[in-house]
């Protein structure tokens, strides 16, 4: 079981209640392939750097989670098919990385405080 | 008139100077790695400020030669400012930070 981080990017047009959708689509998706969620991120409606498909926006989310190896392919071709997903990256974390997610977390749940 | 200029003029005709290397000191500042001094293990390709610092004004990739880092740091950050250029985080060419 390797542990993963993916970024994708959906497209600025949806409604709020199409981006829960398809985000919970992706969820069931990796928990159907036998993964276990670790972490959900939303960061909202993002400026983007440069402009992708003619939008300056985008909704990003991130997702970590544990997962075997031959699961990533198909899940990245779900993202492919979707076409309301602009953009997608998936990483392997290292234990480096994944020290460094877990850093991260603890920062963002005290600056909720 | 300062001392560079009137070496430069050369005086009067009679006394012909030969220009003498003019000593403006640049003392060399020692270049450090800032991952292996502070001890970072990840370079977090999410956080783009702080990859900001690592990048020209026209947002190319800062050479070792200039940023002293290690060769090894370095690969990282040029694969994390890659993977935030590829999720539009940072602009693969840009004039920020005017």
């Amino acid at each position: 079981m390797n542990h993963y981080e993916t970024v994708f990017i959906l497209n600025p047009v949806l409604s709020d209640v199409q981006v829960k959708e398809t985000v919970k689509k992706f969820e069931d998706y990796l928990v159907s392939k036998g993964a276990e969620m670790i972490h959900k991120e939303d960061w909202g409606l993002k400026k983007m750097a440069y402009p992708i498909q003619n939008k300056k926006t985008g909704f990003y989310h991130l997702f970590e989670f544990k997962a075997a190896g031959e699961v990533v392919a198909p899940f990245e071709l779900e993202f492919r098919r979707d076409d309301s997903i602009m953009r997608y990256l998936t990483v392997k974390l290292d234990k480096h990385a994944a020290a460094w997610a877990e850093k991260r977390k603890e920062k963002l749940k005290t600056a909720k405080k | 008139m300062s001392s560079i200029e009137q070496q430069a003029k050369g005086g009067s005709k009679a006394d012909v100077r030969y220009l003498t290397p003019l000593d403006i000191d640049t003392q060399k500042k020692e270049k450090y790695c800032r991952f292996k001094k502070n001890g970072i293990k990840y370079i977090d390709y999410k956080d783009a400020d702080f990859l900001l610092y690592l990048v020209n004004e026209q947002g190319k990739i800062l050479p070792r030669r200039l940023t002293g880092t290690s060769l090894k740091y370095q690969r990282k950050v040029a694969q994390a400012i890659k993977r935030a250029r590829h999720l539009a985080l940072m602009p693969y060419v840009g004039d920020m930070l005017k």
